[in-house]
């Protein structure tokens, strides 16, 4: 990733004819040379993120991860791995919790993201950041934004009937007994060095309880 | 990462006629391994086809069978009713993969297309990589091969496939059903990765300019059973040292009356176990049965210093995945 500085800043500078398509069709410019290494000209990306809407120009080559902590200067969301293989950059994408450190910007078009920002109503934090403050859910708390996103959606996910891998019969569809070998396996998308584990666990574990009382 | 240009499609044809004029670019779906690959430098396409709005996202009956879209997100598929209920075996097997972030992203389609992990393929530092840069070596034979390939390896290149998805849908008998620009057909699962042979840079069957657009699965028989056993290092959100896939039908007379058997992390693609399954089709599934079926399975397989384990890991992977679905 440390071209990507010159050839951004180059790019801004000097772009060949290219376009996105848009409802106009399909606009590729042909100048492209098959191999060659061309700057990219900035693309037009529109995306709401917590709540407020963006009409932005990008490289192509920006991830959401980097949309949101570069350009948007939104630097709640971390990069852990930049790889999809922590979890550290767990964002909402539509509801849905995706790594955004594996998502272009320019992919998310239209969508509506809510990151660890747009999570709190004003000074009242969200129930789950709440629960992981409570819980000792963190203790350096780099992984903790991904963490807290991840536990939303996950309790959707439970809400909504999905199964994980330990949820024994896939094919018999009944309400999701959460219990902490599911909590665990369904978090596991978000690694923490620090081990705090068991107070994530018990943060999640004690939002769903209050959320099914 | 390589400066590209970036469109989307909003059809297959549309995607394909970019293609066909500009065979360095790739389709992007979930771009959950390509954009990782791009990266590291591994892939370096001059356009990105942003093809995931395409609308291929539909799980629907078909004649026989399921047609799921190859847009349809992995965590789509491993939730949807019809699949969870018909072919619970692929749940398990895509809930066994990666993590929900991931599923959330990937695609069917790019799930059949995913590539190797080996490391010295991952890794453009290595400059011994027959699947990266073709005549090159293979730097995995001479290393750490602890996760690579012991079943229908060649000399070039000991790399395996890294999905659940795919074992499952080979014990299925699934079909890939792909679009060119001279129009439509459909590959069997199991004919659709490669063996490595001198050629490993080449995954798949799959034409340059194809597009894979879903994926067919016929209705099983009545009565079918099913097992999805993944052994891995930690015990989530880790690929598989090795999985087995299995169906089977049981007759009256507690016989097998059929039997597929599918292996993951073992080969450079879901290996079907088939003289395994002769082995036992029209016996009773008892354990000491099993194992000699495993054992004939296992016969030719080749080893290298770091994965000689994988042999009676996989032998023993058989006996139980077998027996579990067979109970």
């Amino acid at each position: 990733m440390s071209e990507l500085t010159n050839n951004d800043s180059m790019s801004r500078r000097t772009f060949v004819g290219i376009t996105i398509a848009g409802t106009a069709g399909f606009a590729i410019a042909d100048e492209f040379q098959p191999g060659s290494v061309q700057p990219v000209k900035p693309a037009q990306l529109n995306i709401k993120i917590n709540g407020r809407q963006h009409q932005l120009e990008v490289d192509s080559r920006t991830t959401l991860l980097d949309l949101l902590r570069e350009n948007l200067h939104l630097v709640g969301t971390k990069k852990g791995c930049d790889h999809g293989q922590c979890g550290a950059c767990t964002v909402l994408a539509d509801g849905k919790r995706i790594n955004s450190c594996l998502s272009l910007a320019l992919m998310n078009d239209g969508v509506e993201v809510t990151t660890i920002e747009g999570l709190a109503d004003n000074d009242t934090l969200h129930p789950m950041q709440a629960a992981f403050v409570e819980h000792d859910g963190l203790q350096c708390g780099y992984c903790t934004p991904g963490q807290i996103c991840s536990a939303i959606a996950m309790l959707d996910e439970v809400k909504q009937g999905s199964p994980s891998a330990v949820t024994g019969d896939v094919g018999r569809i009944t309400e999701i007994d959460l219990s902490d070998a599911e909590i665990r396996e369904r978090m596991s998308g978000n690694i923490c060095r620090c081990g705090a584990y068991p107070g994530i666990v018990a943060a999640i574990r004690s939002v769903s309880q209050r959320r099914s009382s | 990462m390589r400066a590209f240009s970036y469109a989307r499609a909003d059809t297959v044809d549309e995607a394909l006629h970019f293609y066909a004029n500009h065979p360095d670019c790739r389709f992007i779906g979930g771009g959950t391994n390509l954009l990782d690959l791009m990266k590291m430098g591994v892939e370096r396409p001059a356009h990105l086809i942003d093809i995931s709005r395409i609308p291929l996202n539909k799980v629907e009956e078909r004649e026989g069978g399921l047609r799921i879209g190859a847009m349809v997100t992995n965590s789509q598929a491993a939730n949807h009713p019809l699949i969870r209920s018909r072919f619970p075996l692929l749940s398990q097997a895509i809930l066994a993969g990666a993590s929900q972030q991931l599923r959330n992203m990937a695609t069917m389609g790019g799930n059949l297309l995913q590539r190797t992990r080996c490391y010295y393929f991952y890794d453009p530092t290595y400059q011994e990589c027959n699947k990266r840069i073709p005549g090159s070596g293979c730097s995995a034979i001479k290393g750490i091969n602890r996760i690579h390939a012991i079943l229908g390896t060649s000399d070039e290149c000991i790399a395996t496939h890294p999905s659940d998805m795919c074992v499952a849908l080979a014990a299925l008998n699934a079909t890939v059903q792909v679009q060119g620009n001279n129009g439509s057909r459909g590959i069997p699962m199991i004919d659709f990765h490669r063996l490595p042979g001198t050629t490993p840079e080449i995954d798949t069957n799959l034409h340059p300019g194809e597009m894979i657009t879903a994926i067919y699965l016929p209705n099983p028989p009545e009565g079918v059973r099913s097992h999805y056993l993944k052994v891995r290092d930690r015990n989530s959100y880790a690929f598989a040292l090795v999985s087995i896939a299995t169906v089977l039908e049981l007759t009256p007379n507690g016989t097998l009356g059929d039997i597929r058997i599918a292996l993951g992390g073992v080969a450079h693609k879901p290996w079907r176990a088939t003289e395994a399954e002769r082995y036992l089709i029209g016996h009773a599934p008892e354990a000491a049965r099993i194992a000699a079926a495993a054992d004939r399975e296992l016969r030719a397989a080749k080893t290298h210093h770091g994965n000689a384990f994988k042999v009676e890991l996989a032998k023993r992977a058989i006996v139980r995945a077998v027996a579990t679905a067979a109970a």
